[in-house]
């Protein structure tokens, strides 16, 4: 029962997260002052966010066509990785050799086959790009959609059964739903990896800095023009969060029953 | 709790075909996969990688260069790795892939330690928590390459071997899991547990040891395992803008750029990085096994 | 009716009697609490009195505040009125002193130690010499008779074995009061009845007073040397049913006995005319 005001329950809740933000700031933009640490060490706040207006548009192009290869790839990787789990969790002998098959192929770093991917599909084709990032966020779209598809609630599937309903409908009415969660919590994993790993994959090559946002922040950084890479920095982990916080929503709107959805952390 | 008297099992499959049925499963879906390159190869080369009576191409060009035959790489890894150099690509990989473990194994220490101060932290005081975990969390959102050439930059700058600002690259990726896990498991036991703990007026400090940090392992294994694959990941990685030449990265780069001589190097070099970070989770996944019994371990 | 300001009166000289004369271990006087900025009053003026030695049950609908009652005698809870004393001391005193051990619906062992690490937990936290752990929790289990099980896990026992296991627990310290809460709710009836015999048999080999929280009518008659009925909104003690003229010892004979089905019929009756009291209310 509350009776606490609305707008005292969310200050308590982010006051401090946003607090130590402007205390960091400031501790930082002091820091570098006093301390007359260089610009290429670490850049001022201030001059961050002077230069990040004034990039703004160039960064923001860049950005663009990183967040389509983020974005498709995330899309390719988990259409597939929900197929592959929908026609391997009926098998378990299948899934049971793929699963370490899977664990053990998520161990490497993917961004070691972006040469292959780019020799496959051509340096300049997004779609090398694509594929780096459709083959990370396969991995643990399908791992946790397995799980989800097989570790129902035997209660559940035994009162299915005494329906006598047939596999498909159980599999719609009831491990469907039950994986539902374990896919949310894939795709919030995957929706950041899927920037970092379109911007990782950009490194090996084939793109003016204009074009990619990671091509951008490895050419700034090369040239020691550390406020520009730091803004471009900036502006890719809030390309994750927003990402991130889209799959919140979508959630939210599709499992508005679930418990990790409940305001009540 | 499941209540079981003891009782002899119904079943009568010896206890160790289990895990051999799961290492048999796997070996017979390598294999398929196996069949399925060599087959998509055939099957390219005979339509000359177009669909037959159409202009649409097969998405991989079947021919050698792009898709070595899988004999090809396995066969490289038995010859010299370099023209004139003395060892094989076996070798070459062993050794990399050793220099590379010590970053990986460095940061993979240090994160974990790191992730486990700051999980019990959080735990213990819900301000710090309210204020830091926002950032925690969008700290896993920065582009690992975009920050690796600062913090080898700031490394030099004081003076401090390459290697080390790898394996601070490395601990960063391993840090997270550990802390969110942490933080997990120190909270979960039930509330009935604190409660019997308020009754003996036992202090804070007796509640974690004996209490919380137990009820925390298996959490903290699970943990474990993910950090052990991404603290490779991180030291290859970190590797690629900190010039070191000793490493998984380096070898990496170097049969990427020289892809168009010898593409099954860069082919057997990526399984050889793959095997690195299977054979750490390995040796987590056994300790595992040491520590923690059966009934103990959490799922996957 | 003017029976209830009888009963105050009599309990106000009960009360007096024994503080002068010091046998009364737990003396909750005017105990209230309210939850949630005054919504919910879970407990209403209490006052017992709980003199050594005695097997107190506190029986109720839910919400009549008779775990809550429990917990602020343990001071798991603090009151918003009132005062709890244990031995003379208050409640949070009698806490740091060890003076109780519970037991809890749940057994809650933990599944990392073995039976014996179980019940010598609270002796680890209390510092006990390694020594007398031993020796203390050999003859804990000799009580619950489970002498041979020092070794096993808790998930190889049944819910009734790891029910004993939490009472060695709980009486490893010797405390003088043992609080209960509703401890045997998760097991079947049969284990139900022989848990019940055995913890007598415990109280009467230890001479702990305990309170024991219940909604069972007959267990609390069968256990009890006094029955304290309680109803909600607000909770509060409303009967008092001395079921001390039981013959002792009691076993399954008991059962049996016609005192026994009265006394059954009486505390029935009780919670029957409080719950007409409540909805005419």
């Amino acid at each position: 029962m509350q009776t606490e005001p609305r707008w005292r329950l969310m200050l308590r809740r982010y006051a401090p997260a946003a607090t130590l933000f402007v205390l960091a700031l400031i501790v930082w933009e002091t820091a570098v002052i006093i301390f007359r640490i260089e610009n290429f060490l670490l850049p001022r706040p201030s001059e961050i966010a002077v230069t990040f207006w004034a990039e703004l548009s160039g960064i923001w192009g860049a950005s663009l066509f990183t967040m389509r290869a983020a974005v498709f790839g995330f899309l390719l990787g988990s259409a597939l990785g929900i197929v592959i789990a929908l026609a391997t969790a009926r098998w378990t002998v299948i899934s049971e050799g793929m699963l370490p098959l899977a664990i053990a192929i998520n161990s490497t770093p993917i961004v070691a086959l972006a040469p292959i991917m780019n020799q496959w599909f051509g340096i300049t084709n997004p779609f090398s790009k694509m594929s780096i990032v459709a083959v990370m966020v396969f991995f643990p779209v399908m791992i946790n959609m397995v799980r989800g598809l097989t570790q129902v609630d035997a209660g559940a599937l035994e009162l299915m059964r005494s329906y006598a309903v047939s596999e498909v409908k159980i599999l719609w009415e009831v491990r469907l739903p039950n994986a539902l969660p374990f896919l949310f919590s894939a795709f919030k994993v995957s929706s950041t990896l899927s920037v970092i790993g379109a911007i990782v994959s950009e490194y090996f090559g084939g793109l003016g800095p204009q074009d990619a946002l990671g091509a951008y922040i490895s050419q700034q950084a090369a040239l020691f023009h550390f406020s520009e890479a730091w803004a471009a920095i900036i502006v890719a982990c809030l390309l994750g969060i927003g990402f991130y916080g889209v799959i919140l929503l979508v959630e939210r709107w599709v499992m508005p029953w679930h418990v990790s959805v409940r305001s009540d952390e | 709790m499941a209540s079981l008297a003891l009782e002899a099992p119904l079943s009568v499959t010896p206890p160790w075909w289990p895990p051999l049925r799961r290492v048999l499963a796997f070996f017979i879906v390598v294999l398929v996969l196996c069949a399925v390159w060599e087959g998509y190869k055939v099957v390219g080369q005979a339509f000359g990688d177009k669909f037959p009576g159409t202009t649409l191409s097969f998405p991989v060009r079947s021919d050698d260069k792009s898709m070595p035959h899988i004999w090809t790489i396995i066969g490289v890894l038995f010859q010299p790795a370099r023209r004139g150099g003395e060892d094989i690509l076996l070798v070459l990989l062993a050794k990399a892939a050793l220099f590379t473990w010590r970053e990986a194994a460095a940061g993979f220490v240090l994160g974990s330690v790191v992730g486990f101060a700051l999980g019990a932290l959080l735990g213990r005081f819900v301000l710090l928590e309210r204020s830091l975990m926002p950032y925690i969390v969008a700290s896993q959102t920065v582009p690992l390459l975009a920050i690796a050439p600062m913090i080898v930059i700031w490394g030099g700058r004081l003076n401090w071997p390459a290697w080390w600002s790898v394996a601070l690259i490395s601990t960063y990726l391993t840090f997270f899991p550990v802390t969110i896990n942490t933080l997990r498991g120190l909270r979960s036991p039930n509330p009935t547990a604190i409660e019997l703990m308020r009754s003996y007026a036992a202090s804070d400090l007796q509640v974690l040891w004996k209490l919380r940090l137990p009820a925390a392992l298996p959490y903290i294994f699970t943990a474990l395992k993910i950090s052990a694959t991404t603290s490779v990941i991180g030291a290859i990685v970190g590797e690629l803008p900190s010039g070191i030449a000793d490493g998984l990265g380096r070898v990496l780069l170097t049969f990427s750029y020289y892809y168009i001589s010898g593409p099954e190097k860069l082919y057997a070099s990526v399984i050889g990085a793959a095997a690195l970070g299977i054979m750490f989770a390995a040796l987590v996944i056994l300790v595992e096994r040491l520590v923690l019994p059966e009934s103990r371990r959490l799922e996957n | 009716m003017d029976d209830t300001d009888f009963k105050q009166s009599v309990s106000s000289v009960v009360k007096v009697f024994w503080s002068i004369t010091l046998t009364s271990v737990i003396s909750i006087q005017n105990i209230s609490k309210v939850y949630s900025q005054g919504n919910v009053t879970a407990l209403s003026d209490i006052n017992l009195e709980i003199a050594s030695g005695e097997f107190v049950s506190l029986l109720g609908p839910s919400g009549c505040g008779k775990s809550t009652l429990l917990r602020l005698i343990g001071d798991l809870i603090a009151p918003s009125a009132g005062m709890v004393l244990v031995n003379g001391r208050s409640a949070p005193e009698a806490r740091q002193s060890r003076d109780y051990g519970m037991v809890f619906q749940q057994a809650t062992l933990y599944d990392w130690r073995t039976v014996s690490k179980n019940v010598q937990l609270p002796l680890e936290i209390m510092n006990y010499p390694a020594a007398q752990r031993e020796t203390r929790t050999r003859e804990m289990l000799r009580l619950v008779q489970l002498e041979d099980f020092g070794q096993h896990y808790p998930w190889q026992l049944s819910g009734g074995m790891q029910q004993r296991v939490a009472i060695a627990r709980a009486l490893a310290f010797a405390p003088k009061i043992l609080l209960m809460d509703e401890p045997f709710g998760a097991l079947d009836e049969m284990t139900r009845e022989r848990m019940q015999l055995e913890l007598l048999r415990i109280w009467g080999q230890t001479q702990t007073t305990v309170v024991f929280v219940t909604h069972s009518i007959p267990e609390a008659v069968f256990l009890s040397t006094r029955v304290v009925v309680m109803s909600p909104r607000p909770g509060r003690i409303t009967d008092i049913v001395d079921t001390s003229s039981l013959p002792t010892p009691r076993d399954f004979e008991t059962r049996e006995a016609p005192l026994f089905f009265q006394k059954i019929t009486e505390v029935r009756e009780c919670l029957r005319r409080d719950e007409v009291r409540g909805a005419s209310s």
